[in-house]
């Protein structure tokens, strides 16, 4: 299973090592990691995507919140929250496969942000299953580099 | 205008701390040079800074305050963190504070620096590296507040010389405020009358009681539950000392080393309510058969101890004091006769099959007339390996304290642990126990106890081996012994008599009561050697 934490931190120095190092001491997944500041700069806000069964899952939560630094945990459900990913895709460009490329980029609505000689640089934003969908179509033209920022989620108002 | 190391040394005395245990170097000389200007903290020199987090430990334990332990940067740290991984293993409260290298030189690689938080960031409750002086007075105040709530643990401060120079103007601790941090926990009251209606019903109900009966403070509310109740209780390691030994509900201690009548309990139970215990290995090998055929209730402090290691059926995290108290007062009597009754068959039903060499002591029957002859509310601190079993196993509870490590087995804990216990009451007789390997890793502190006039008892469990690991590999390795034969100790007598302690040799069954009697009633420090065979078994 799946498992999406979004989890705000006192933004001090080492917080960011105390949780990585947490879950390479309990055996935990990290598949994804974001941290960034929220609005208020006391605090960062950590979105952490791992993978295990549901006893793993339930103890990452409860590990998360005994750390002093944590502020709150929040386990997300797809249902309940927006997930959000960024991209940016440095590709092979050449005259026969410039059509391919801008079909795919409007289709899945990604930019072209540069143009080079003989490459392209397309940048995206969106559903992260939009990202793989677009990765995925652009690897036959030769995708020289990639950067992601790692999924992003919120979750939706409370009913 | 005040250094940081005068607010070191006011913030312990704000916390009413009146003795630390420590290790000097250059990198906390300005916090020793305050130490040093002032009478009301009292600073015991240990002769390894390891032995200072086991001092400080047995001290928090007797207290139930944090104990208060210092070293210098590099070794000096590193040899603290044993001390830090088994007092985080046992909840015990310790402040450790650490002086460090420069704060601009931090991550040069300089003289006497390693990365103190980094290195001890596994078993810490939490940890600081003081960045500006002027934090100093909210950090002890938070530190010590942090160790001692909620469930309890080391917590690390970690102080460049620099920053223990450096002044600021005021003296202000201000209030706590971590937002993150919410340890208390009443323990929710829909799901206590839950647990009391399933008790109620239950027909083989058995309550485990975990060290963190001790370290809450709910000896009391449980032992009254369990007879008003009539619920017969077992115990860990680190719960012993809840229940007297005789008690006629108390079934001993399970587990892998414990009573087999214990785990007997445990298999047969149809609701076990599992309180301040984490239940790991040792004590519950095979978590997935008790989940299968029993109710679990499991009460904790910790919510992430619920369900780490074993399954439940009720979570209850909370206050075992208050949630104890709470079933005290809702609970109606109970009685489970039969129950008992069949509990005591099967305690009758289990015959020891060890056979003890009589040639020299039996240490099981030691240990019984040790601890009967002991002062009521005596400390009894066991070391590790088979004199631990054997302690375990046979001690007499009363009124006094039993001190172990359960979580790591960390030989050599016993006697700075003891000179901490001491030190917190020097009116209670403190007996270390500890077998001829782990007296040797903590033997230099006889100097310890006799710079500071500190007089405990120390009886040494010799048989000239490593006992548990000797028993290990004749069970597992077939007698292929390797690396267990202590061949090559010192004459125990003279390093007594270097030390300027009287010396006991007991080597027969008769004459325990008597060398016992004498051993005790000395007035300082007192050394006796206890010849157990070679090849005695913890289990048969």
């Amino acid at each position: 299973m799946r498992g999406i934490f979004s989890v705000t931190v006192e933004n001090r120095s080492g917080v960011l090592s105390k949780i990585a190092g947490l879950f390479a001491r309990r055996g935990f997944n990290i598949e994804q990691l974001t941290v960034g500041e929220t609005d208020d700069p006391t605090v960062s806000s950590i979105t952490i995507v791992s993978e295990g069964d549901d006893r793993t899952m339930e103890q990452i939560e409860k590990q998360l919140n005994k750390q002093i630094d944590v502020i709150k945990v929040r386990h997300l459900n797809a249902l309940h929250s927006i997930e959000r990913e960024g991209v940016i895709i440095k590709v092979n460009y050449t005259r026969s496969n410039r059509l391919d490329i801008m079909e795919i980029c409007s289709v899945i609505g990604a930019k072209i942000v540069y143009m080079g000689t003989q490459s392209l640089v397309i940048e995206y934003f969106g559903e992260p299953e939009m990202v793989q969908s677009l990765l995925l179509n652009l690897r036959p033209m030769g995708i020289q580099e990639v950067a992601r920022t790692g999924e992003l989620a919120l979750q939706k108002e409370q009913k | 205008m005040i250094t940081g190391a005068q607010a070191l040394v006011n913030g312990l005395r704000d916390q009413g701390v009146s003795v630390c245990f420590g290790y000097p170097g250059v990198a906390i000389a300005p916090f020793y040079d305050c130490l040093a200007q002032q009478t009301e903290i009292r600073h015991i020199l240990v002769r390894t800074e390891q032995s200072a987090g086991h001092a400080a430990s047995g001290y928090a334990r007797m207290t139930g305050k944090p104990g208060v332990c210092i070293t210098t940067s590099g070794p000096g740290a590193t040899n603290l963190m044993t001390a830090l991984a088994t007092a985080y293993a046992d909840s015990v409260p310790l402040i450790a504070i650490t002086g460090q290298v420069s704060s601009q030189l931090l991550g040069h690689d300089v003289f006497q620096e390693v990365d103190t938080t980094g290195t001890a960031e596994a078993f810490v409750k939490y940890s600081y590296l003081v960045k500006n002086a002027a934090d100093i007075p909210r950090i002890i105040k938070e530190a010590f507040y942090i160790a001692n709530s909620g469930r309890k643990g080391p917590v690390l401060i970690d102080v460049p010389v620099d920053i223990q120079k450096s002044s600021f103007k005021e003296y202000e601790p201000g209030e706590i405020n971590l937002r993150g941090y919410k340890p208390y926990t009443k323990g929710n009251s829909v799901q206590i009358t839950k647990i009391l209606k399933l008790l109620d019903k239950a027909k083989h109900p058995l309550i485990c009681v975990g060290g963190g009966v001790i370290l809450g403070d709910a000896i009391s509310e449980v032992r009254q539950f369990a007879e008003k109740t009539n619920i017969p209780v077992v115990s860990t390691m680190m719960g012993i000392g809840v229940m007297p030994k005789n008690h006629p509900l108390y079934f001993g201690m399970l587990g892998s080393n414990g009573k087999p009548y214990a785990n007997r309990a445990v298999l047969k139970s149809d609701v076990m309510v599992i309180v301040g215990a984490r239940v790991a290995d040792r004590a519950i090998t095979t978590p997935n058969n008790v989940e299968k055929n029993t109710t679990i209730i499991h009460i904790d402090i910790d919510t992430a101890e619920i369900g780490k290691n074993m399954g439940f059926t009720i979570p209850l995290v909370g206050d075992a004091k208050y949630i104890f108290g709470e079933m005290l007062e809702k609970s109606a009597e109970g009685n489970h006769k039969e129950w008992i009754e069949e509990l005591q068959e099967i305690k009758k039903s289990c015959v020891d099959p060890r056979v003890f060499h009589d040639e020299y002591v039996n240490p099981c029957r030691f240990v019984q007339i040790l601890s009967d002859k002991m002062d009521d509310n005596a400390v009894y601190v066991a070391d590790v390996g088979q004199n631990q079993m054997w302690s375990a196993d046979n001690y007499i509870t009363k009124r006094g304290r039993f001190l172990t490590t359960g979580g790591q087995g960390t030989m050599g804990y016993s006697i700075p642990a003891a000179i901490g216990a001491k030190l917190s009451d020097e009116n209670r007789q403190v007996v270390a126990v500890c077998g001829d390997g782990g007296f040797q890793m903590s033997m230099m502190e006889l100097g310890t106890m006799r710079q500071h006039h500190v007089p405990i008892k120390i009886v040494i469990i010799q048989n000239n081996y490593l006992g548990l690991v000797r028993e290990y590999q004749h069970k597992t390795y077939h007698d292929r012994y390797m690396a267990v034969s202590l061949e090559g100790s010192p004459d125990f007598e003279k390093i007594a008599e270097a030390y300027g302690m009287p010396y006991y040799y007991l080597e027969k069954n008769e004459d325990i009561e008597k060398t016992v009697d004498e051993f005790l009633a000395e007035k300082g420090a007192a050394l006796m050697v206890c010849r157990v065979y070679e090849l005695d078994q913890v289990k048969g």
